[in-house]
């Protein structure tokens, strides 16, 4: 086999991402759990975890440039390096929400948040399976897997939607209760982002395995 | 676009070896085919049967049609001097003859009965310019070519080729041997060229054929593996062996 040294460097380029991939989502469901459970301790953790995610992004970032600065990849390389490259973007960018919705959690201090409106537990829930899912079709290849979880963003939407409604009632019947609303809305809309980059994720694994996204061709 | 060149289960032989198997390609006329592939796989050989250079070698034998513009090239009766002036050939090494640059240029009209001073003047200052070297030799066309630095050769060479106005030019690794800047200037006025001309070429620099060619093919053991759009190929090549190659890891 020739090219071992670029071979290596590929495949620590994957053990990277990979690890990436569970501290994104150990972050999530943690974030999560801390939203159920009132949990400012945890809240905190995730937050200063953060920077852990940040620094994976941009060593994973310079990882992919160089390779591409030195080995010039072609073909299936070029796919999984150019993959690599958009995807650490969206997990970065769901990291931060995590990390922001802990942080709302902590402004909020009220018991109970997390069932105080209807629809963000099934939110968090889809979004949470989302991104999991996302991750593992792109680590099995599986755009079957990826075009399935696609569809399941219609779904968070909709729920975001009826999230907005329900603050719009609670707000018109308890006008103390504004910044919380406020507070609930900005945590839907984390939520319905996170939706948003596990779609990306799945998209760039579609594109990893064809080199085309939507139908379209990128290379 | 029209096809230019069309090989036809197109083997050869060189004694018992089997050096070419079953090709079948076309080319496309006004566009750049690249040939790739490990050393030995017959790009050279495949190359050559384009204009018959292989005519002269002991003990070949040679199969199949190669058709130019509707005509047979292996056809009874084809006189290899015309065919070699439509179809010209460059070589990896630069190869300028003894003599001035003027009279390198000249060589091939004045082989083909062009006597008049003034026509030959006109001749050799266009194919300077169009292989992108006039400039730079204007002033001594009449100094022995093999004064010049490899890459000027190289394109010497090329406006040679052009002097007898070909229709296609094959290379043959013609940047092997150079600089890289001499490199991407024969990459740059092929591109020009390929307005008027059919090209063909051999390399073994993938980049290079990614840069420049537009339909690539990929050679192995004397087979043709893989043909198509050279965006194809290198992005999303369609055979194991194609991937394996031109990412490095063959073998
Ligand atoms: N004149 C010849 N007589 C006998 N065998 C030959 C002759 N020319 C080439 N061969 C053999 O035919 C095969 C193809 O050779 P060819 O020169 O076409 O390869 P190539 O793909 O151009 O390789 P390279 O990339 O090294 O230039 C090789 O095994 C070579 O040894
Ligand atoms: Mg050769």
């Amino acid at each position: 086999m020739l090219r071992s040294s670029f071979l290596n460097d590929l495949n620590q380029l994957k053990v990277d991402l990979n690890k990436m991939c569970y501290l994104v989502i150990k972050q999530l469901e943690n974030g999560i759990d801390a939203f159920k459970n009132d949990d400012k301790e945890l809240a905190k953790t995730v937050i200063l975890k953060d920077k852990e995610v940040n620094d994976m992004e941009r060593k994973i970032e310079a990882a992919c440039l160089n390779l591409i600065l030195r080995q010039q990849p072609i073909a299936r390389d070029l796919r999984d390096i150019s993959t690599a490259l958009k995807i650490v973007t969206d997990l970065e960018r769901i990291g931060d929400q995590i990390a922001d919705i802990c942080e709302t959690i902590i402004r909020l201090n009220a018991k109970h948040a997390f069932k105080m409106v209807e629809d963000i537990p099934e939110m968090a829930e889809i979004a949470t399976k989302m991104v999991r899912d996302a991750i593992q079709s792109f680590n099995d290849n599986d755009i079957i897997l990826a075009k399935e979880v696609k569809l399941r963003d219609d779904r968070v939407d909709e729920l975001f939607n009826n999230v907005k409604l329900e603050l719009v009632e609670i707000t018109k019947n308890a006008p103390d209760q504004i910044d919380a609303c406020i507070e609930f809305t900005i945590i839907a809309k984390y939520l319905e982002r996170i939706g948003d980059h596990a779609v990306n994720i799945c998209e760039w694994t579609e594109f990893q395995e064809t080199g085309e996204m939507d139908h379209t061709r990128l290379i | 676009m029209e096809n230019k060149i069309v090989a036809k289960n197109l083997n050869l032989w060189y004694g018992e070896k089997q050096a070419l198997k079953n090709i079948d390609l076309d080319i496309k006329e006004k566009s750049i085919t690249a040939f790739i592939g490990p050393s030995g796989c017959g790009k050279s050989t495949f190359l050559k049967t384009l204009n018959r250079m292989n005519d002269y070698v002991d003990n070949i034998r040679i199969e199949g049609d190669v058709i130019l513009d509707g005509e047979n090239i292996y056809a009874d009766g084809v006189d290899t001097t015309i065919l070699r002036k439509k179809v010209g050939m460059v070589f990896q090494q630069p190869n300028p003859f003894p003599m001035t640059i003027y009279d390198n240029v000249a060589y091939g009209p004045r082989i083909h009965g062009i006597k008049d001073r003034k026509t030959l003047d006109k001749i050799v200052e266009e194919s300077l310019k169009d292989a992108a070297l006039y400039d730079e030799v204007k002033d001594r066309l009449h100094t022995n070519a093999l004064g010049l630095s490899g890459g000027q050769q190289q394109r010497l060479c090329i406006a040679r080729c052009l002097a007898v106005e070909p229709e296609v030019i094959l290379l043959d690794e013609p940047t092997s041997a150079l600089d890289p800047i001499s490199t991407l200037k024969i990459e740059e006025l092929l591109m020009e060229l390929k307005a008027k001309y059919t090209i063909a070429i051999v390399t073994h620099n993938m980049q290079q054929a990614s840069r420049i060619a537009d339909y690539t093919a990929f050679f192995l053991i004397g087979e043709m593996i893989e043909y198509g759009k050279t965006d194809d190929l290198f992005s999303r090549p369609q055979d194991e062996r194609t991937e394996n190659y031109i990412t490095g890891r063959f073998g």
